[in-house]
């Protein structure tokens, strides 16, 4: 059932739901175990995310979506289990995160490009050349921004457009975010969820993406990992088969409502679980 | 625009209607005049000991000393901070002698101090530092253990090793909390060295010079000296602000 051959597969698990295009992993998780104090996060879970693909994450609150990723991006340590990045270890993989709350996740002492430059200089690459990736990556996205002022001097969009780029100037071979749009008001979210999918089709790096919003989390996925309440089981991992671009008018496609409509049965079954 | 400029004018206010008050009280002999000398006798001796007189080398010598006891006091606390508030556990282990000390008035350690140190100058800055480095250490020691959380993760995140955390992140986020220790530090220096300088033993200084012109009965050298302390008192509390907002320009943002 699997098609990696790195870790073996402990337990049952799907990767994909319909058309069922089995695609190839670029992350590996098997058997993993995590608990706070005494309470059981997951238990065996086992996980295979597809490689250039963008995967959504949506379950119950608490049900440990924020672990997930914190574990495979080795924020949080896991209790027991592997954990693999197309065969290599994550000390070995460069990964790009970006957390909910921007306001305490860039350095208000250094400007915008300081920030964005500080990934670099920690992965030791010359200054000069650094300065040239910036300025490449800013012209890439076309983002239109004054880099030279502070975080604080910056709107809750652009301090996270920051955010994103300063994990994608190392090019990421993983690009994670967690619930990044959710401290701003809805203008904007529309405006970076927009961003996000053009620095995912632009990139093509493989990307998981937390969400609270169901909308959100079909809109910008090509499979959406939907999670049960505690201890977490992949509850379905539903294929997006919407073209890209996606835009305003995917939202009233007849295949994108069912699909959400799909994934909130999942989602609701999984609340009223006893 | 007309009230925006009253609005500056306002703390002025005050200033006037305490030396009115002042006058009325020295005018209608409420207060006894030998304790009590007009304002403007004080305001001249203020003039004149401040414009070379005996009251500025006073005043240097008050400023010096503060200065050296805040510059011992930020040589041993800072990094001590730094350390202490790295270790949790080590903190834990210092908070209650550190806050029994911190609560202590420095002024009742000074006998202690003049029989270790004699009664030079080094007495004087030595129990100002001790004062202020207990107000120092703990502001740091805070800075450096409630340093963001979410930053240190994005720091690690992006590969930054131990040191890379500790020095680019922790340190530059304990900054504005160590400013503030800076802050109360400086004043209770102040403070104290003032105290110290009423001491026997004592040849010059603010403290001294207050403490002179009171045995002396020479009120308005008295009120002089006191308005120079307070001078310096409230500069220093704006210098220190200053060099805050353009060192930790991102505090409170
Ligand atoms: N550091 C921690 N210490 C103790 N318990 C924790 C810790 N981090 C998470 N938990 C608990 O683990 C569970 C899963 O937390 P997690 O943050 O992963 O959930 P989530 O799905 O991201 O939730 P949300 O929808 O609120 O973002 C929660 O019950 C939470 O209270
Ligand atoms: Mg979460």
């Amino acid at each position: 059932m699997t098609m990696n051959a790195i870790a073996p597969v402990i337990g049952p698990y799907r990767t994909a739901f319909g058309p069922d295009g089995n695609p190839p992993a670029h992350i590996t998780a098997r058997g993993l175990c995590k608990e706070f104090q005494g309470e059981v996060i997951y238990d065996n879970f086992n996980l295979d995310i597809p490689r250039g693909k963008f995967v959504s994450i949506f379950g119950p609150n608490g049900c440990g979506k924020s672990t997930l990723i914190n574990m495979i991006s080795g924020l949080v340590p896991v209790g027991k289990g592997d954990i693999l990045f197309g065969g290599k270890t994550l000390a070995d993989t460069r990964i790009g995160y970006v957390f909910q709350n921007y306001r305490e996740a860039l350095f208000p002492w250094m400007s915008a490009f300081e920030n964005i430059h500080y990934a670099l200089k920690l992965r030791n690459v010359a200054d000069a050349e650094a300065r040239e990736r910036v300025k490449a990556l800013v012209a890439r996205l076309g983002v239109k921004l004054d880099l030279s002022r502070y975080p604080y001097e910056l709107s809750g969009g652009q301090q996270q457009l920051v955010s994103i780029m300063r994990a994608l100037i190392v090019e990421p071979e993983v690009l994670f975010l967690d619930e990044p749009f959710s401290a701003l008001d809805y203008e904007m979210t529309l405006f970076m969820r927009d961003q996000l999918q053009r620095i995912f089709e632009e990139t093509g790096t493989t990307t998981v993406l937390v969400s609270h919003d169901l909308e959100e989390a079909v809109y910008l996925a090509d499979y959406v990992l939907l999670l049960s309440r505690r201890p977490g089981r992949i509850a379905d991992f539903p294929m997006v088969p919407l073209p890209r671009p996606r835009n305003d008018e995917t939202l009233s496609r007849p295949d994108f409502v069912d699909l959400k409509r799909h994934c909130l049965e999942i989602f609701q079954r999984e609340v009223r679980r006893p | 625009m007309r009230s925006e400029q009253f609005d500056k004018l306002l703390p002025g206010i005050g200033v006037l209607g305490l030396i009115l008050l002042w006058y009325i009280g020295y005018w209608t002999r409420i207060v006894d005049p030998v304790l009590l000398p007009s304002p403007d006798a004080a305001f001249i001796a203020l003039w004149k000991g401040m414009s070379g007189g005996r009251l500025l080398h006073d005043f240097f010598q008050t400023v010096i000393r503060t200065f050296a006891a805040i510059a011992v006091a930020s040589v041993v606390a800072i990094p001590l901070g730094i350390v202490l508030g790295a270790n949790e556990k080590l903190y834990r282990s210092v908070e209650f002698v550190v806050d029994f000390f911190r609560s202590t008035p420095a002024s009742a350690l000074f006998p202690l101090f003049l029989v270790i140190f004699g009664v030079g100058d080094a007495t004087k800055i030595y129990v100002a530092s001790f004062g202020a480095a207990l107000v120092i250490l703990f502001n740091v020691a805070y800075g450096v253990m409630n340093a963001r959380k979410t930053r240190i993760l994005a720091a690690r995140v992006m590969g930054a090793s131990r040191w890379q955390v500790m020095k680019d992140v922790i340190l530059m986020e304990s900054l504005p909390q160590t400013f503030v220790g800076l802050r109360n530090g400086v004043s209770l220096a102040l403070v104290i060295v003032v105290v110290a300088e009423m001491f026997i033993g004592s040849v010059d200084g603010l403290g001294h010079r207050v403490f002179e012109a009171q045995q002396l009965f020479n009120m308005p050298d008295m009120y002089a000296a006191i308005f120079a302390a307070g001078a310096l008192g409230y500069g220093l509390n704006i210098m220190f602000l200053l060099i805050e907002k353009s060192f930790v320009h991102w505090s409170g943002k």
